[in-house]
């Protein structure tokens, strides 16, 4: 492994573009491709333990990695610290529990002869949502946006086979998130005029120095750029009002695949937003009025999407909308632009991503069981499928934000950022939006547990593979809402590596 | 004359902008996809015309390695172009045609299980699915 150590960034995504190549050469029957992506997404979250060690053994440097050795001005450079290393193992673990969760349900909801297929698009999938993590070149970022998102809309479409839906979502999705790719591509355009650099680290200096002999005071092109960029991530993360195209592709989606990308897709999003307006504009551009802009979106997003979450037939649309209220709690934190604002959303980035990993991957077993994931289907699951019913309801207690569980932790960080400002009424928005979220948790669990099944047909428990997976999800909830010592030093650490340079 | 020098901006911005209208407006799925190509095309210009380069007497640039290898690296080729932008958009165009033969892909089959590539008649089929589900659930 020590030859191998200083190549760790770039083989971070290297395993899977290639084990997703070679995954499309598989059998296109029997399970090779499955037990194939498992062993990639296992040797990936490796690969993302030994480097969150690295990290830790000398925490305030960051390790760089150019590839073929061409210096950061001509070639494009991986850096790797505190906040990117913990994203990368959030990611890489996610991508393994779901792949191994991935089994039944894609055997049950794909044909047969396309598993090589889904898995290569699954492991590109991946490969590119750890590549943004890792990449200090926004060029990169913006290639590597792209290779997740294209790979992303095939595998919502693959939907296509249990509802129809799924293709005009998917489509839906191309068209919105291809926008705010080019917008973002323009604002590196604009940002590439203005300081002759595309690494982010280097732009960051250039500009420095521009505003150090005044050169930046009313400059349009940053402004124009920061804009473009703004809203291209805006589009990228689902922040409401830019949201409309995930309800529909998570309902629609491949169980599997909503887990995965529920889980991963929009918080990759977020760490560009950090990386973005921390790293680069940060103590450059006066980000002020767009940071009051997004704690306004974060906001109504939070409570417009909660209540359509409560308003929702389908539990895997109550779901969806659930997951932009959540992103709500996450911009509201990183607006703040505070530490302890900060740190919740990073904190929240993998709280979240744990609970609706697991509550995505319960419905998903209840999408094999019953044929579809509507309310009607829950009725009294509680008594037939009670191990999975159990993963729901910790999920639930999670989004609601009980204490002991994940969910108490990043909203306990983020009312104290809040207070901590002097902003009471951001506080009050959080305890109104989980107000909310219990009611839109309880419609589920009530009749998981207080309502009589419609048919008396026996119904068998998911299969075992499903509940490994949603076990360690909903377990890990629930140890990090008790011990928060875990995640809360290495966010803090992470808050202050991004709020460091700016004021 | 500063207004004609950003002619190619100019063009550039327009090219972006009837590429953006006709995404938000136009009904027909292959429309807003072709309409997408287009957008991301006044991207790709925009990129180039950045590249440009006029030395300050006024000597435009030139492609920057190829002059060079024609004297066979004997003297300074002068003033050349930013060769950057120009590898970044071929991997741009890359990007670009991928994007837009997914899209066509998921048109194909929406046209397959739907019968029609008509944003509106598409919706009226899925609002009568979602009535449909409404009823069920009740």
């Amino acid at each position: 492994m020590d030859a191998l150590t200083p190549h760790l960034p770039v083989l971070l995504v290297l395993t899977p573009l290639f084990g997703g190549l070679l995954a499309a050469l598989m059998p296109r029957r029997g399970p090779a491709p499955w037990i194939w992506s498992a062993l990639v997404t296992g040797f990936e979250v490796l690969l993302g333990l030994s480097m969150v060690k690295l990290v830790r053994q000398s925490p305030q440097e960051t390790i760089t990695y150019f590839i073929g050795w061409w210096p950061a001005e001509y070639g494009i450079a991986y850096e790797i610290d505190a906040l990117n290393a913990y994203v990368i193992l959030v990611v890489a673990l996610l991508a393994f529990v779901s792949t191994i969760y991935a089994k039944s349900s894609v055997e049950d909801e794909i044909p047969k002869d396309r598993h090589n297929f889904f898995y290569s698009i699954w492991l590109l999938a991946i490969s590119g949502m750890v590549g943004i993590c890792a990449t200090a070149d926004t060029f990169n970022i913006y290639v590597l946006l792209e290779i997740s998102s294209l790979t992303v809309y095939t595998l919502i479409a693959m939907g296509k086979y249990r509802d129809r839906r799924a293709l005009t979502a998917s489509l839906k999705y191309l068209i919105l998130g291809s926008i705010g790719a080019t917008f973002i591509l323009l604002g590196i355009g604009y940002l590439l005029m203005l300081t002759g650099t595309l690494n982010m680290a280097d732009m960051h200096e250039q500009l420095m120095l521009m505003k150090a002999e005044g050169d930046l005071a009313g400059n349009r092109t940053i402004l124009v750029g920061f804009t473009f960029i703004t809203v291209g991530l805006g589009l990228k993360m689902a922040m409401w009002p830019l949201h409309l195209w995930l309800p529909n592709a998570y309902t629609f989606a491949p169980s599997a695949v909503s887990a995965l990308v529920a889980s991963t897709a929009t918080k990759v999003g977020v760490y560009m937003a950090f990386r973005f307006i921390f790293t680069l504009f940060g103590s450059v551009y006066d980000s002020s009025a767009t940071l009051a802009l997004m704690a306004f979106c974060g906001t109504l997003g939070i409570i417009v999407s909660s209540i359509r979450a409560a308003q929702a037939t389908n539990v895997k649309k109550i779901l969806a909308y659930s997951s932009v209220g959540q992103l709500g709690y996450i911009v509201v934190g990183f607006s703040m632009a505070n530490e302890s604002g900060v740190a919740a959303s990073v904190i929240h980035i993998l709280n979240h991503a744990v609970t609706k990993g697991a509550m995505f991957m319960a419905c998903g077993a209840v999408v094999l069981r019953m044929g579809n994931a509507d309310l009607k289907s829950f009725y009294g699951l509680g008594r037939r499928m009670p191990a999975t019913m159990a993963a729901f309801t910790i999920g639930g207690l999670g989004l609601i934000g009980m204490p002991l569980t994940s969910g108490f932790i990043s909203k306990f960080y983020l009312i104290s950022g809040a207070l901590h400002d002097g902003k009471w009424w951001l506080a009050m928005v959080v305890l109104a939006g989980s107000l909310i979220s219990i009611i839109y948790v309880w419609r589920v669990l009530e009749v998981i547990y207080f309502k009589k099944p419609e048919k008396r047909a026996p119904v068998e428990e998911a299969p075992f593979t499903m509940l490994i997976a949603m076990w360690i999800l909903a377990s890990a909830s629930v140890i990090l809402g008790v011990d928060a010592e875990l995640t809360g030093r290495l966010a803090e650490f992470a808050a202050r590596v991004l709020i460091g340079g700016a004021t | 004359m500063e207004g004609l020098g950003l002619f190619n901006y100019w063009i550039a911005v327009a090219i972006m902008m009837v590429g953006f209208y006709g995404v938000i407006a136009k009904r027909n799925l292959v429309k807003q996809a072709i309409s997408l190509g287009l957008f991301q095309t006044g991207v790709f210009l925009f990129y180039i015309t950045m590249s440009v380069y006029r030395a300050p007497d006024g000597t435009p640039g030139r492609a920057p390695v190829w002059e060079a290898i024609l004297d066979g690296f004997t003297k300074d080729p002068g003033p050349y172009d930013n060769p950057l932008p120009h590898v970044l958009m071929l991997t741009a165009i890359v990007v670009g045609v991928s994007t837009l033969s997914v899209a066509l892909a998921i048109i194909m089959n929406i046209k397959r299980l739907y019968g029609t590539v008509e944003a509106d008649e598409i919706s009226e089929i899925e609002e009568a699915i979602e009535h449909r589900e409404e009823m069920m659930s009740r």
